[in-house]
């Protein structure tokens, strides 16, 4: 006979087994696929040949033979470049989002409606549309160098686009809502009671704000660093638009192999090893803050 | 007696949502002193939490002033008042244990980590949370939490101890064993409390001066005992305990006695100074408790028919019919021997100096 308990599990398989196969066939088979395609060898035209091949993971960190791959070092500083580049996206989508956040939080609720619609609008248009308003932005003749040198700031046009630097605003453009959702979610249902009884007990603003208010909305923090992290180590249309040559990613390298080399396997590699590095990096990041967390 | 707080003149108007402004404050003259233990109480919406958060920084006065022993503190952002404040909520740092949420405010003014760990666990016993220090606020129970928070303001002994409503999110038994020990606690560090409340007898109970707010506005301001007897103003008399009101006129006033008519006609002696005169109009108060059961033979007095009788464990309440007509009148009387069922004729007396005249508004 059925328990309610029991019951009640019947129910909860019911309603996770659609998910279940939807996540296992979109989501874990291509995975699979990834994963298998990197260790076989490339077809001479594309496509692959089912034979074991090492070499793909040998290119990248230095035991090919020099005969059947190249190891090229290359291709780890681009990762690490990529990373880099995700963490400083993180970090200043984090120092942009959280005052205005705290800002539109103490708004009336009819405003904030309003400004979480303006932060929501950039996703009514296309991504390389916007990348290339902010190409005309900041190229040499663009409206920022044309302000600046009218405006007698400077004398000669800064050399911004085909930087890293253009390619980490424009990384900071694009994941601004991203963390900026998580945030204010979290900031919202700050209780400010905690911030008057913190001033209360006599910290100063910079005090509370350490001890009592950043803790308090860490869900937020960690929240938005990971949406944001994620997408941004392997993000390809940003530097593809704003980098130029010189701010070629890990992103643009997968697409390189997939779409013009036509390596797969090497591609595949690639994209395994972006994606077990992004789970170490969130592992470490994630448990050391739940620990301290918990610790203070 | 020296003066720990004084207001003056403290003024605070609000912008409603609706347009229109509201004056939370109007006009609040308020003196603490040393060691003693201020309550205030009033309706809902007729400024006390306004009071308390201008005197903790929370609210700036539109005007007035506000000096903490002597000094000005009206411009003194929150975090440099040496007062601390008990929040309704608790307002516990959900992230801290028990401990760190105590020593909190040593903390933050730099106190060692062993100073804070002495001066915690003492505030902690204090409290009657000993051996709590590790646990997670979310791992109290609701006045456990009370507790944390009132050590917490206390740990720093602080000039002035602010508590809003403190006790009202807790059960009557509770509520009742948190007053007196709330009180024993005052007495022992002697620090001077402000103490927010709309339960009368709360405030009956804890503290050495009451008081009464209304609309912005001190109505009266005195011990216990002269609230309750010599209420000011009727809605002093209506919101402190139950009372029997009448509305009479002055027939004579004669040295310390004063004779005093109903509409319909029955008369009160009262006995107490008085400016009133002849034909003037006067609001009378007798409290249930001064008025006694008598048969009906007995000579002066109000006549009347009991209506109803309540059995209160301790106490008996009547409801009593004046023959003359107007309101009914409530006695509180101790159980006792006699038994009187609705129906029965008496006559309600009292002693002259218990009735009191209030002022109308
Ligand atoms: N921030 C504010 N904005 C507008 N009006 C306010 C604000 N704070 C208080 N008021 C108004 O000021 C008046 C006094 O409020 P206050 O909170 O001091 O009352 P209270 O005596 O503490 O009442 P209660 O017993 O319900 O807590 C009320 O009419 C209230 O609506
Ligand atoms: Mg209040």
């Amino acid at each position: 006979m059925a328990t309610p308990h029991t019951r009640e599990r019947l129910f909860l398989f019911g309603l996770l087994t659609p998910v279940t196969l939807l996540l296992g066939i979109f989501f874990l088979l291509p995975l699979a696929v990834i994963v298998i395609y990197s260790w076989l060898m490339p077809g001479l035209y594309g496509g692959v040949e089912w034979e074991f091949y090492h070499w793909n993971y040998g290119r990248l960190f230095g035991w090919a033979d020099g005969v059947m791959e190249i190891y090229e070092p290359i291709y780890l500083k681009i990762l690490l470049r990529s990373l880099s580049l995700a963490i400083l996206t993180v970090l200043l989508t984090l120092v942009l989002c959280y005052p205005v956040a705290f800002w539109i939080s103490r708004l009336s609720p009819r405003w904030q409606v309003v400004f979480l619609f303006l932060i929501t609008l950039p996703f009514f248009t296309s991504l390389v549309v916007r990348l290339y308003a902010w190409l005309l932005i900041l190229k040499p003749s663009g409206v920022l160098n044309s302000t600046l040198l009218g405006m007698g700031l400077i004398s000669e046009p800064l050399e911004i686009l085909f930087t890293r630097t253009a390619v980490v605003i424009g990384m900071a453009y694009v994941m601004i809502p991203f963390m900026f959702m998580p945030l204010f979610a979290s900031i919202g249902n700050l209780d400010r009671s905690l911030l008057e009884a913190s001033s209360d007990l006599g910290a100063g603003r910079v005090q509370t704000f350490f001890k009592v208010m950043l803790p308090q909305t860490m869900p937020g923090v960690i929240g938005g660093s990971v949406i944001v992290f994620i997408p941004s180590v392997g993000n390809f249309v940003v530097p593809d638009v704003l980098g130029g040559a010189k701010g070629l990613m890990i992103g643009n390298l997968v697409e390189q192999q997939f779409l013009s080399a036509r390596n797969w396997p090497f591609g595949s590699a690639l994209s395994v090893v972006i994606m077990a590095v992004v789970l170490g990096v969130m592992l470490i990041y994630v448990t050391r803050l739940v620990r301290e967390g918990r610790a203070s | 007696m020296t003066q720990i707080l004084e207001v003056r003149g403290a003024r605070r108007v609000f912008k409603t949502p609706e347009g229109g402004t509201v004056a939370a404050l109007d006009g609040v003259d308020l003196d603490v002193g040393q060691n003693e233990f201020v309550t205030l109480l009033g309706p809902s919406g007729c400024g006390k939490t306004t009071l308390l958060r201008s005197i903790s920084g929370f609210e700036q006065l539109d005007s007035g002033a506000l000096m903490l022993e002597g000094k000005d503190i009206g411009r003194m952002p929150a975090f440099r008042r040496p007062v601390n404040t008990v929040f309704q909520s608790y307002a516990l740092f959900s992230h801290m244990t028990v401990e760190r949420n105590v020593a909190y405010s040593l903390e933050v003014a730099g106190a060692s980590k062993q100073e804070q760990k002495i001066l915690a666990g003492e505030a902690l016993e204090m409290v009657g949370l000993s051996g709590t220090g590790s646990r997670m606020p979310s791992q109290l129970s609701g006045g456990q939490r009370q507790r944390v928070a009132l050590a917490r303001a206390i740990v720093a002994r602080p000039k002035l101890l602010l508590l809003d409503e403190p006790l009202s999110a807790l059960d009557r038994r509770l509520r009742q064993k948190m007053q007196i020990e709330l009180k024993a606690l005052q007495s022992e560090l002697g620090i001077a409390f402000v103490f927010v409340t709309h339960d009368q007898e709360e405030a009956l109970t804890m503290s050495d001066r009451i008081v009464v707010m209304r609309g912005g506005q001190i109505e009266q301001c005195g011990a216990p005992r002269d609230i309750f007897r010599k209420p000011r103003t009727k809605f002093v008399a209506e919101f402190i305990g139950d009372t029997n009101l009448f509305e009479t006129t002055i027939e004579c006033v004669h040295g310390g006695r004063i004779l005093a008519l109903t509409r319909e006609g029955t008369k009160i002696w009262l006995s107490e100074e008085t400016k009133l005169a002849k034909g003037d109009a006067a609001t009378v108060v007798i409290r249930p408790t001064d008025l006694q059961v008598q048969d009906a033979h007995s000579s002066c007095g109000f006549r009347g028919k009991i209506t109803r009788v309540i059995y209160l464990g301790t106490d008996l309440h009547y409801y009593v019919q004046p023959a003359v007509g107007g309101q009914e009148l409530l006695v509180v009387s101790r159980t006792d021997g006699s038994r009187r069922a609705p129906g029965d004729e008496v006559t309600l007396t009292y002693r002259p100096e218990r009735a009191h005249v209030v002022e109308d508004c």
